[in-house]
């Protein structure tokens, strides 16, 4: 499956789960989808055999809520082997919570509290170097999420032990929970904020695939003493034209009039 | 205690090639040693417990045995919510030691004075909490820790802790480590306490019995059965607020003994520690354990 039809493939497995479970962040799930997509079918270096291979690539995916997006995109590469996602997801008894969940097979930390996957990456980028391994370690997080300080932290400490095999993505979409990112707390001028932290920062159109593939390729490949940043301009439920830079799709999930509509775009 | 810890660990890292050492930008004289002599092992997080705990997580998951060291309150509540989630949920093998235990730190104020760790900490699953009372048992705990899998908490105190102990102690999660056999009333304690607990029993020159804790966990329920039927009346010693902490989980592993119907009566408890409060005024660790009511006075008076 191309990196295209792997996005539509996890839209659509998102939309399913958020309508048969009513579940939320369906908006933060279409935003990451085409960074997800990207990763897993052109970039990672990893498999569903290879997942506790010390060589592979270490994918942390700090916006846990938007499960949705991560839990597909596994299940469309082949990871949940023996699960049945979508009748699994959140019932009693099963570790499909959606917050994601280091039990599911291809999920390398469970994440739900903002602000934590960026740390345990530089940790994990640390006893790469020290092992010489070498992997790359991706981490994605929201935009939102810049407003817990222990990133920022994480961000420190990347820059200071060049850590050069970390790759932080953040799916930029400018809204959080309340309102937009610039009303909440703001983040702007945020490549200038990283830059002066020391990361190595490009920013890119979050839903160009090209330009997703080729950044994170070089991204990964460049061992030049920095960590990168890519800033993934994105929107907001990405992909149907009615949740599109919506705050309300933070929350809601799709009623039944809704699953028909986005279902029918997503396919067109 | 500090220094025997640090320095244990150390010779232990020449056998141990997966043993970790992170600070906080703490640490100043006592840890160059294991710094100097592994420094692939050794990382100053800089003053950000937050993200120290979050790498050492990640350094775990890549086959590390991670200690993170700071003061007190630092590496512990500072970033309780790192500890709960990713060390503890994921049953990463991360402990950390926190130095200045209780009032060690007495003068600096109540930001060192490390009085709730022990029931925040206890509370979580997965995670050993530890607490020597001597050299010989921070010798102790940081042997038991190089082989154990998963998280831990080290509560040390700070320097010139007497020995108690003749040697090293077997150490255990739960079990009780006997100083000295008595008659009437036992007394319990978990960490530096027990110097002082020692001595007021001999001024007073009463026959109890005297046992430490440098492990809290579940308790070994044979040994607390035991006691219940030996003694009318358990003294719980600890340099710690009283909601939630040792005395605490003595009481309650009592108390479902008794519920369980393997005791046939509760012995009285009395606890000794810090009757929530927070003491604002500066003073020696032992001006601040009489001023909190960390002492045996009023139980001797009583008993």
């Amino acid at each position: 499956m191309d990196s295209i039809e792997l996005a539509r493939s996890v839209r659509l497995t998102a939309l399913d789960l958020c309508h048969s479970k009513r579940a939320s962040h369906i908006g933060g799930a279409y935003s990451v989808a085409d960074i997800l997509a990207v990763l897993y079918a052109d970039v990672l270096n990893i498999s569903p055999l290879t997942v506790d291979n010390p060589e592979r690539d270490r994918v942390f995916y700090s916006k846990g809520h938007a499960c949705t997006a991560l839990y597909a995109v596994l299940n469309a590469c082949g990871y949940l082997k023996g699960y049945d996602l979508l009748k699994e997801f959140t019932v009693n008894g099963s570790y499909f919570t959606s917050h994601v969940n280091h039990q599911i097979p291809g999920v390398e930390l469970s994440t739900g509290s903002l602000g934590h996957a960026l740390g345990v990456a530089c940790g994990t980028a640390l006893a790469l170097k020290r092992k010489g391994n070498a992997g790359s370690v991706f981490t994605i997080v929201s935009d939102g999420e810049l407003d817990e300080g222990s990133n920022w932290e994480s961000l420190l400490a990347g820059a200071h032990h060049a850590l050069d095999n970390m790759i932080l993505i953040i799916d930029y979409n400018k809204i959080q929970s309340f309102g937009s990112v610039e009303e909440v707390l703001a983040l702007e001028p945020l490549a200038d904020k990283l830059r002066a932290f020391r990361w190595q920062v490009t920013e890119v159109d979050g839903h160009n695939h090209d330009e997703l593939r080729k950044t994170l390729a070089e991204s990964s490949l460049a061992r030049n003493g920095l960590p990168k940043a890519i800033i993934a301009h994105t929107v907001k439920g990405k992909g149907v034209s009615f949740m599109e830079g919506q705050l309300a799709w933070h929350y809601k999930s799709p009623n039944d009039a809704d699953y028909t509509r986005a279902r029918a775009e997503l396919e067109a | 205690m500090r220094n025997t810890f640090i320095n244990s660990l150390c010779e232990l890292a020449r056998a141990h090639d997966d043993i970790f050492l992170m600070c906080g930008d703490l640490g100043y004289s006592v840890l160059e040693p294991f710094a100097e002599q592994f420094p692939e092992r050794f990382l100053n997080a800089g003053i950000a417990e937050q993200n120290m705990t979050e790498m050492a997580v990640g350094l775990a998951r890549e086959g590390y045995n991670v200690f993170t060291y700071s003061i007190g309150n630092f590496p512990t509540l500072r970033c309780m919510e790192q500890i709960r989630y990713d060390v503890c949920y994921h049953d990463a093998n991360v402990k950390i030691i926190a130095v200045g235990g209780g009032y060690a730190y007495g003068a600096l104020g109540v930001s060192h004075h490390t009085t709730e760790d022990i029931a925040m900490l206890r509370s979580i699953p997965n995670m050993l909490v530890t607490a020597p009372a001597d050299p010989h048992e921070a010798r102790s705990i940081a042997k038991y820790l190089v082989s154990h899998r998963g998280p831990a908490y080290v509560r040390l105190n700070k320097a010139g802790e007497p020995m108690i102990h003749r040697g090293e102690v077997d150490v255990q999660p739960g079990r009780l480590i006997t100083v000295r056999e008595g008659a009437g009333v036992a007394v319990l304690t978990t960490g530096a306490v027990l110097d002082g607990a020692i001595r007021q029993i001999d001024e007073a020159g009463r026959p109890w019995a005297v046992y430490s804790c440098p492990m809290l966990s579940a308790f070994d329920t044979e040994t607390m059965c035991s006691l219940a039927r030996r003694f009318d009346c358990i003294v719980t010693m600890e340099e710690h607020q009283l909601a939630g902490g040792f005395g605490s989980a003595v009481l309650e592993c009592l108390s479902d003994l008794r519920a369980q119907g393997r005791i046939a009566s509760m012995p009285i408890v009395r606890r000794v520690g810090i009757p929530n409060k927070f003491i604002g005024y500066a003073g020696t660790q032992e001006y601040l354990r009489m001023k909190a009511g960390v002492d045996l006075g009023r139980i001797l008076e009583n008993a």
